[in-house]
């Protein structure tokens, strides 16, 4: 091809253009990675700041004290976040026992099952549940969820009562129960979307290999379709736990918000994010009090990191040797 | 080679109840669904007149509850100011990671704290504004509008961020490649080529993080704060519609339980039309 030909159309010819061109991409450059520099520097300062406005909870309490001691009592200015973190952690079981079934059933029957022109409206029905605030969810709790199922949860509780930490107790309105199954319909759209992705990864050889060879239907999930798609779906349910783990308002307005360690599956509780949520106001001119309620959201945040890095770790290995997911779903996933 | 033995009547039953029990489960998945919208319109509908979304909250003990104007004008204005803030920086983030740090030191714990921010509860945010920005009165005042729109700008970032990186990297590199071998400079590339093609998935991904951020209360909470007035001072305590129904819900009085539910009917179409405008975009998009 003659030179010329190109040189006539779209390419600067002079020398001048291309040091004008060099200028811009050095200033595009620095530009971005200015911008990128920032982010980073700052998470650090965010993370730093945390750390250091905690401390003098931390350094009264110590971590491990302030962490695992069982006693909240703001007026006597005594810090340990047991009650807290346990509640986290039973409403967010809770959340993931109820939860993960429905939403990979969900996304099994929606992959596998259901009429192809039912497929489309059936997903956007499911994933309208995302489009819900958490405070709509809250107020659908209190005035909704709370009063009707009373009469439900005494009825389980009384029946199944030599079932320990279900029965025995008498029910409050406010309780663990209410705030897991509001969590569990909260992370309902966000398990059943990774797996419905991860599950249409699954080879369609795979799938019409174990039919050709007369396996019915749900053998042909059992054998082809769930073994391939488990470290995704696993993968998926960490990242609703981490979202239920952070949850605030919600769970704020149907806990009960007493500072205890409930005595059953019916008792009022409170968890890490509600507290800080409820304190914040009266805490503004008490240091220890803050910083006991930023070392809550410290603790918060490691228990979700820590989670996050698990459910990601499981979804990347899970990769391996496998087809990517593809794109929308990790798009999904951070959102 | 002999026919397969026809399917045993416990292998068929087995199929057929694992069939109805996933189907089940679906329809037990929509339930929440069909209640929670059974419920704000059922409860939500009578609030909502004329008068509901032209006058402010009163804040009166007894008679009119006043209408949520300050609430929704405020959710807007915090919103607008916190996508103003987050958008831009996030894409241009994304652009770095794409564009030049596909695979390097930097580029990767860019990335990799990205991923941090993104499991950081939107309480946290609220938390780290409170005792950065809102204790120490920066500019002039204690709790104030863009200080929410700070905190609800830390909690888009890194959805902006991550979906914009993966809409980038979707943009072929045959294109890029064939607009550098015609001698544009990688600038010119990147505005002319790579962004353009990219739009409307980074628009998608950018009104899915505005309709996350719309609903959120926890970080509004002792930033913005709430107030009755409406103002569009960025500078003042600002209302938002998550903030009143938390309010109101916590009054338990009836008058302002039917304002919360009405309230919370015009968040949610609020939000559903915007996920609908982003889906609608995203189903446009010529690449994915």
């Amino acid at each position: 091809m003659e030179a010329g030909a190109l040189a006539t159309r779209d390419v600067p010819p002079s020398i001048g253009g291309a040091s004008r061109a060099r200028h811009g991409d050095q200033a595009l450059r620095v530009i971005l990675m200015g911008l990128a520099g920032l982010i980073l520097a700052l998470i650090v300062f965010f993370l730093i700041f945390l750390v250091l406005k905690a401390h003098p909870a931390f350094a009264r309490f110590g971590v491990f004290g302030f962490t695992f001691d069982n006693n909240w009592d703001v007026a006597h200015a005594i810090y340990g976040a047991l009650p807290l973190l346990v509640g986290t952690l039973i409403t967010s079981a809770i959340a993931l026992i109820i939860g993960v079934p429905v939403a990979v059933a969900t996304a099994l029957y929606l992959t596998e099952l259901c009429p192809r022109r039912a497929r489309g409206p059936l997903t956007v029905l499911v994933e309208l549940l995302a489009a819900v605030p958490s405070v709509v969810y809250g107020l659908w709790g209190v005035f909704v969820l709370i009063p009707n199922l009373k009469p439900a949860e005494q009825w389980f509780a009384d029946t199944f009562s030599f079932i320990p930490f279900i029965g025995g107790g008498k029910v409050a309105g406010p309780n663990y129960f209410i705030a897991g199954l509001i969590l569990a319909i909260m992370i309902l759209p966000i398990v059943s979307a990774i797996s419905r992705e991860v599950t249409a990864t699954v080879p369609s050889e795979d799938k019409e290999a174990a039919l050709a060879l007369g396996a019915t239907r749900w053998e042909m999930i059992r054998m082809a379709v769930l073994p391939y798609a488990r470290p995704g779906i696993v993968g998926g349910a960490m990242l609703g736990l981490g979202r239920a783990i952070g949850e605030t308002i919600a769970v704020t307005l149907v806990i009960g918000n007493q500072p205890q360690i409930g005595k059953h599956l019916f008792d009022q509780g409170y968890t890490l994010a509600a507290v800080i949520a409820n304190e914040f106001g009266e805490a503004a001119n008490d240091k220890l009090h803050t910083g006991a309620l930023i070392a809550a959201g410290l603790v918060l945040f490691v228990l979700t990191l820590v989670v996050n890095a698990i459910a990601r770790a499981i979804v990347r290995r899970g990769q391996h040797g496998r087809r990517p997911v593809p794109a929308q779903a990790t798009a999904v996933a951070v959102q | 080679m002999t026919p397969l033995p026809a399917l045993s009547p416990r292998r068929r039953r087995t199929d057929l109840l694992a069939r109805a029990v996933l189907a089940t489960f679906t329809a037990v998945a929509l339930i929440p669904l069909v209640l929670i919208v059974y419920y704000l319109l059922h409860k939500g509908l009578p609030a909502i007149s004329g008068h509901f979304f032209s006058s402010d909250p009163t804040g009166n003990f007894l008679g009119d509850a006043g209408g949520i104007k300050s609430a929704i004008l405020g959710t807007l204005e915090l919103v607008a100011l916190a996508t103003a803030m987050a958008v831009p920086i996030g894409i241009g983030v994304a652009l770095y990671l794409v564009e030049y740090g596909r695979d390097n030191l930097f580029g990767n714990a860019v990335r990799y704290f990205v991923d941090v921010l993104t499991g950081v509860p939107s309480i946290v945010f609220g938390l780290f504004i409170y005792v950065t920005l809102v204790v120490s009165g920066a500019l002039g005042s204690s709790f104030a509008g863009w200080k929410g729109s700070a905190a609800l700008a830390l909690l888009m970032l890194p959805v902006v961020t991550r979906s914009a990186e993966v809409v980038l990297l979707l943009v072929p590199d045959s294109l890029r490649e064939a607009a550098l071998a015609l001698g544009s400079p990688r600038w010119r590339v990147v505005f002319r080529i790579v962004l353009p093609t990219a739009l409307p998935g980074l628009v998608t991904g950018a009104l899915l993080a505005v309709a996350r951020a719309a609903g959120e209360t926890a970080p509004l909470l002792f930033t913005a704060t709430l107030v009755n007035g409406t103002t569009f001072n960025p500078g003042d305590k600002m209302n938002s519609l998550p903030a009143q129904i938390f309010s109101d819900v916590g009054q338990a009085q009836n008058r302002l339980v039917t304002r919360a539910w009405g309230a919370a009917l015009t968040l949610v179409l609020m939000i559903l039309i915007l996920t609908l405008i982003a889906r609608t975009l995203a189903r446009r998009s010529r690449i994915t």
